[in-house]
């Protein structure tokens, strides 16, 4: 009897164990309560959305406050619509907020930055962010700075 | 002549072999509902498979974390991004590191035991005592210990992770001076719960099942003899080596599609 009972409390605290490392690998290496928790859908249509994905993160004055959910191309219009899901906390954005997609350091990640504007009306579910900058490529950049090159060096002759 | 007449026998063998225990699978399967709704038989394996490897496998994830820290620092450091030491060893361990080791721990732990273990048996006519007094020896010991290895190899793998995470920890942050802030707050950004964590759990339970089967499966069939349980238990760590890394290249393959 007494042997069972080892067995047993052996037995239980192993796979409590084991749960116990699953939950602190799931609510410590994770940020899976981002998904969670209450949040409102906004939209922002842009040219050229770069190398952006879903689950990107969104910030305001570097402070995270949100992440990407969807990406689609607008049919008619033939430019990228993304829909952006901000936490429930921030409810107080202006609604002249720009959005603008900016890149992580050099070579990172790409995210959407929102800049706060001067109106006294708020962003709300469903609404639509008026003033957009696309992604800046580097390829672009670097076109324009050949061909600015060669303009300029033609001119001076 | 001889050789092809060897190479036709072993294939069909193979073929004899891998069929005989798909069959021996598929009866673990339809039995282990049953088993479980008596779950004491089952407690006991958890035991005897399960816990007895915590020791080994929070040692052998201490070491792992450790070591996967340093290599992956002193490459970081040459790019200033010590800060993604916590990612790399998360995505590690959680994706391949964890279920791969130690399901291959659990074979060299566990497995062996339960081969041996009923290979033994049917060597001293245990099983076929069973069957005389209608016993189904399938249901009353194969069963058990097939559901034991199942549930027991998820929970060691994800201590597996947790313990080499913690290691990691130890190492770089007092040690080589990165900044707690930039570990955890990394490895939160670029941890998925369902992609890394939730598709390791399910690689580990397939492992599991599939390792504690052959081990089973070539207890069962042992020849009756010293040398048959010796072979069967060399078999089942051979075997079920293969097994892990094919089935963890097909897993990874299937679950990583997209990303």
């Amino acid at each position: 009897m007494k042997q069972t009972r080892a067995v047993e409390f052996g037995t239980g605290l192993f796979i409590l164990f084991g749960i116990l490392a699953l939950f602190f690998l799931a609510t410590q290496t994770t940020n899976f309560q981002y998904v969670s928790g209450n949040a409102y859908q906004v939209t922002a249509v842009f040219q050229n959305i770069g190398g952006l994905k879903v689950r990107a993160p969104v910030s305001m004055a570097g402070v995270k406050i949100g992440r990407v959910t969807a990406i689609d191309l607008d049919p008619q219009r033939l430019e990228a619509v993304v829909t952006i899901s901000i936490d429930q906390k921030y409810d107080k954005l202006p609604k002249d907020t720009a959005a603008s997609i900016l890149t992580a350091g050099l070579l990172g990640e790409q995210y959407v930055g929102l800049s706060p504007g001067a109106s006294s009306e708020y962003l709300q579910d469903g609404d639509r962010i008026q003033f957009t900058q696309s992604a800046i490529i580097l390829e672009h950049l670097i076109g324009q700075f050949v061909a600015g090159m060669g303009s300029s060096g033609s001119s001076e002759k | 002549m001889a050789l092809l007449r060897y190479l036709r026998y072993s294939v069909q063998d193979f073929i004899e072999t891998f069929g005989a225990s798909q069959l021996f699978l598929a009866r673990l399967l339809a039995y282990s509902p049953r088993t479980l709704v008596r779950p004491r038989l089952v407690i006991h394996q958890i035991y005897s498979v399960g816990a007895g490897a915590v020791v080994l496998i929070a040692f052998s994830g201490f070491f792992v974390g450790l070591v996967m820290a340093l290599q992956s620092y002193q490459s970081l450091s040459k790019f200033g991004a010590t800060g993604e030491v916590g990612t790399l060893l998360a995505l590690a361990l959680f994706r391949e590191l964890g279920p791969v080791i130690t399901a291959l721990l659990f074979v060299g732990r566990s497995g062996t035991q339960l081969a041996s273990e009923i290979g033994l048996m049917r060597a001293t006519d245990q099983i076929s005592g069973m069957q005389m007094m209608a016993v189904d020896p399938i249901r009353r010991i194969i069963v058990p210990r097939f559901l034991a290895g199942a549930i027991s190899l998820p929970l060691l793998a994800m201590i597996f992770s947790a313990i080499g995470i913690l290691g990691g920890y130890i190492l770089v942050v007092p040690y080589l001076g990165v900044d707690p802030g930039a570990f955890w707050g990394q490895m939160r950004a670029n941890v998925a719960l369902v992609n890394d964590i939730l598709n390791g759990f399910f690689k580990a339970i397939i492992f599991g099942g599939v390792v504690t089967m052959i081990a089973l499966f070539e207890g069962y069939n042992a020849w009756p003899t010293a040398e048959g349980v010796g072979r069967a238990t060399t078999r089942t760590v051979v075997i079920s080596s293969i097994t892990i890394f094919a089935l963890d290249y097909i897993l990874t393959a299937f679950m990583y599609r997209g990303i």
